[in-house]
């Protein structure tokens, strides 16, 4: 199967962990992602702070030109997913929007016709490649894993999308169908703190702390995360946290197709898993330093 | 006090009145945005919300303001700015309310009046975020924090150092700025589009303030002594 791939900016420097194994993963499974030509930023949280319109514009040019291919379209970033979403839906829901934002696209020979569908690696994973074949696949049993599976918020809410906007079950089912161990975690859906962390980093790395607590005291050995900002602040911060906090976590973060790609038999510099701050974990569940 | 001054819902002095309208202008690209009368005060938002315990004033209360005709304090608080879009709010709303996208829309309000509560580096952030995307078309974070913390807080600088060896120790830092091919169409976009933000198409202003506006309610009230 074929699909056009949108990266994103953070995927490219911070978080080419992220790039690196969703490709290996997804070449594994025998589906061919093809970059977008010439893709720019898709405005993120911030430009719909500013002037909405224009974040709106910039984002329907990569729908624009993700049209042409007659493709689905694939963003492993929860915000550039998000919001490449809602413009698409917003356009459709609002024919002046739709008719407004195509007029800007026209400066540039563009125009957007509402045929894209933008999907989340996790969606088309379970609902494309199905689990029959992610377990066919899969080489290792990852039976020392005790994961916890946060879902952050972006990739099931607003709208209903492919997963229940209040208990997501897409990642559980797919770890434990290669072993894996999913603990209790209710704080799966709960906001890290975003970009609060370089604005109001007390209410982040409060929001952040509670996280990583919970999935501690469920005894978890991981935290398995799709979202890069997600990442970014539980794991970076960690240190932060224990400064903070006086507590002592060490707990790794890892992107789910990291995991996937350990029970596929890639290894940790394949998934961009040595790019970690914290310690590393393998299939075992034992931490390596 | 001058007279003005005084909120009296239907009686709005012209600086409110100046607020309200531009809010229900941004409102506009909002889908199904006149839900916001249709608030049961419930609570749902707030409860909901992570980062209520930080907020001067709750999500709810952010309605209640809005239908008081306080449009100023609502944009002097601290909420607008806490929010952090989860989107839990929105999706929890009885009402089918926009939550999350009317913070939005309090924001570039916000930022089109120039009030902002004192220290108060959010905007910022947005506004260095919107220079770099004009510049390169992507966003290139290692610049994007620079710049923020020059224009905000220069000595945090410092204390983002360590975190910043040990990024590049992993080689996690970007040095060179991606920059999109065809900058020039790209930035014809924007161009057309900040001509465009927020036009005003009279039905929908017309509809908006009969609707969700003070309009609105002018309209019940009859002043009429009552006959007895």
């Amino acid at each position: 199967m074929d699909y056009t791939y949108y990266p994103g900016c953070s995927l490219e420097s911070a978080h080419s962990s992220y790039n690196d194994s969703v490709k290996k993963v997804f070449s594994h499974l025998e589906c061919n992602l093809i970059e977008l030509e010439d893709w720019n930023c898709c405005g993120a949280t911030s430009y719909m702070s500013v002037k909405e319109t224009v974040g709106f514009a910039i984002s329907a040019r990569n729908l624009a030109l993700a049209e042409k291919h007659k493709r689905d379209m694939i963003a492993p970033c929860s915000s550039c997913y998000t919001i490449l979403a809602k413009t698409h839906r917003y356009m459709k829901e609002l024919p002046e929007l739709h008719e407004k934002i195509n007029e800007c696209l026209k400066e540039d020979g563009l125009s957007y016709n509402l045929s894209v569908t933008v999907r989340h690696p996790l969606d088309v994973l379970i609902n494309d490649i199905g689990i029959e074949k992610i377990k066919e696949k899969a080489k290792f049993n990852l039976e020392g894993l005790r994961i916890a599976n946060y879902y952050g918020c972006q990739i099931v809410r607003p709208e209903k999308g492919f997963d229940d906007r209040e208990d997501p079950i897409t990642m559980d089912n797919l770890f434990s169908a290669i072993g894996a161990e999913n603990v209790y975690f209710p704080m799966k859906l709960k906001c890290c703190g975003g970009m609060l962390m370089t604005t109001y980093e007390d209410v982040a790395l409060k929001l952040s702390k509670e996280i990583i607590e919970c999935a501690i005291n469920n005894k978890a050995n991981c935290i398995v995360t799709t979202c890069p900002l997600c990442q970014m602040n539980l794991e970076a911060y960690q240190d932060e946290i224990n400064k903070k906090f006086n507590t002592k976590y060490n707990i790794p973060i890892l992107f789910f197709t990291q995991v996937l790609g350990l029970a596929f038999g890639f290894s940790d510099k394949d998934l961009g898993i040595d790019k970690n701050l914290t310690d590393r974990i393998n299939i075992k569940g034992v931490l390596m330093h | 006090m001058k007279i003005g001054d005084i909120k009296v819902p239907g009686k709005l002095s012209w600086k409110e009145a100046d607020l309200r309208q531009s809010f229900l202008r941004q409102l506009e690209t909002v889908p199904n945005s006149e839900k916001i009368k249709s608030c049961i005060q419930c609570g749902t938002c707030t409860g909901s919300c992570p980062v209520s315990y930080a907020m001067d004033i709750s999500p709810r209360e952010v309605i209640a303001l809005f239908r008081a005709g306080d449009m100023e304090t609502l944009l002097n608080s601290k909420t607008i700015w806490v929010c952090a879009s989860c989107y839990a709010c929105q999706t929890r709303c009885p009402a089918l309310i926009k939550v999350t996208d009317i913070m939005y829309a309090l924001k570039r309000l916000a930022m089109e009046k120039n009030i902002y509560p004192p220290n108060f580096p959010v905007h910022s952030l947005s506004k260095t975020f919107v220079n770099i995307m004009n510049r390169f078309g992507r966003l290139h974070e290692p610049l994007f924090l620079v710049f923020f913390l020059l224009k905000t807080n220069p000595f945090k600088l410092f204390s983002f150092m360590p975190l910043g060896l040990r990024m590049a120790k992993r080689r996690r830092i970007a040095y060179i700025p991606s920059k999109i091919k065809n900058l020039e169409g790209f930035k014809k976009i924007i161009r057309k589009a900040e001509q465009m933000d927020m036009p005003l198409t009279l039905e929908v202003s017309q509809y908006l303030r009969d609707t969700v506006g003070y309009g609105a309610v002018d309209k019940e009230i009859v002043l009429e002594p009552t006959k007895n």
